[in-house]
């Protein structure tokens, strides 16, 4: 962590970058910390705690301007970077990315294309809550689902946090704020909120890198991040998508194949 | 509701492409085979254009069954609209089916302009179909409140 805190200075003491974005002891949790000067990197801490994914400022035009800015990042975080530069949304010569390995050595990403070859070691997994949930579902007939997810979804109160947290939602206009047609109304209701999520999940479709920033954001505790989650299934092996690596053949509901396989149209 | 399924007559939303089964439809009508009469269609330039919020919206506003249906694979008036579309239905497919709204009420195919009779009995056969599953009352349900006030206008 010493290491950390003296190289985020450095760079910021040196002009190398303007910015780090890091996190920081927060009330009960680490929280996101923004570095520009020196001194704001002593605050700097990294370890296990920290879960909020930083990939999410890398979009906001308020943080990113014309100087390059640094980024601890996490294995969550390295998988949205590359997704990120994937659909064109990143300038990799703005962005100084470092991590912290598990052996606790610092380590500085000369470019995407070594984030690439790092991450390829680290393997997607959901956690226990998140498969017992998951096998729950899967042990349950249709009728059953539904009225789960209805439960669920009868919480949500539109806060949009899962749509902040999230560092692939980054339109400038939501289909939420959309209003001549409004597609969805914007108050939370049975129908409002299963149209919501639905789209926040089709909208994610063979983009979701499975960081989980969405169902960590929820104030209520929806596990909304399995949508999305088996979205990234559903599209899995089938079209050539691997659950947490970004795929460079291009969005999966934007490309085909002539042969992709369903048995369902008549 | 207090219909049985006998008495229940389907509502039934077909999203067409223009190019092929509007066409299709078409010929069906001028061959003068008769086909159940449950269902409205909503004519689209390709079903690539045919978004999955229309499905959801048509459910919502008391839809029972959905006929969604295109071109064959490369006969697509512009190419690859109905690959794209295939996609898209392959995933949504499975993400309504994980929720739990019924993915059989939605039937989705292929109807060239040259299939009258295919058309009427992909009708016939979802209409039959959806006779047997009845009502969809749960998502009617989630969407009561449309109803009530009037949310729509």
């Amino acid at each position: 962590m010493d290491k950390l805190r003296e190289r985020a200075a450095a760079l910021l003491a040196d002009g190398t970058v303007a910015l780090v974005i890091g996190y920081e002891e927060g009330t009960n949790k680490p929280r996101p910390l923004f570095c520009h000067t020196a001194e704001d990197a002593g605050k700097l801490i990294y370890d296990s705690r920290c879960i909020n994914n930083l990939a999410v400022y890398l979009t906001k035009k308020e943080l990113m301007g014309t100087e390059k800015v640094a980024i601890t990042a996490t294995i969550p975080v390295l998988r949205s970077i590359l997704q990120l530069s994937v659909e064109n949304q990143l300038n990799e010569e703005k962005i100084l990315v470092i991590t912290v390995t598990e052996q606790g050595e610092l380590k500085e990403f000369a470019g995407f294309a070594e984030i690439e070859s790092y991450i390829a070691d680290f393997q997607l997994k959901l956690s226990g809550k998140e498969q017992e949930i998951i096998e729950k579902l899967e042990g349950m007939t249709r009728e059953e689902r539904f009225e789960f997810w209805m439960k669920e979804l009868s919480h949500c109160f539109k806060c949009y946090a899962c749509r902040a947290a999230c560092p692939l939602c980054y339109c400038t206009k939501c289909i939420v704020e959309e209003n001549r047609p409004q597609w969805i109304n914007p108050w939370a209701a049975p129908l409002a909120n299963i149209e919501w999520h639905i789209n926040r999940a089709m909208h994610m479709a063979g983009r979701c890198i499975g960081c989980g920033a969405c169902g960590d954001a929820c104030p209520l505790g929806i596990p909304i991040q399995l949508l999305t989650r088996k979205m990234m299934e559903d599209l899995g092996p089938e079209f050539g998508f691997v659950p947490g690596q970004p795929s460079k053949n291009g969005n999966a509901l934007s490309t085909w194949k002539a042969d992709d396989k369903e048995n369902f149209i008549r | 509701m207090n219909t049985t399924n006998s008495e229940f007559e389907p509502k039934i939303v077909a999203f067409v492409c223009n190019w092929c089964t509007y066409a299709g439809a078409d010929l069906t009508g001028t061959s003068r085979l008769k086909y159940a009469t449950n269902v409205k269609i909503v004519r689209f330039p390709c079903t690539g254009r045919i978004d999955f919020m229309l499905l959801l919206r048509a459910f919502a506003q008391g839809a029972d069954g959905i006929i969604v249906s295109g071109c064959h694979p490369n006969d697509c008036h512009y190419t690859s609209g109905n690959f794209h579309a295939r996609r898209r239905w392959i995933t949504f497919r499975g993400l309504l089916d994980f929720m739990g709204i019924d993915v059989k009420r939605i039937q989705y195919s292929w109807v060239s302009a040259a299939e009258g009779a295919k058309w009427a009995d992909v009708v016939n056969s979802t209409v039959a179909n959806i006779r047997e599953l009845g009502p969809y009352t749960e998502y009617k349900k989630v969407a009561e409140y449309l109803d009530k006030e009037d949310y729509n206008g």
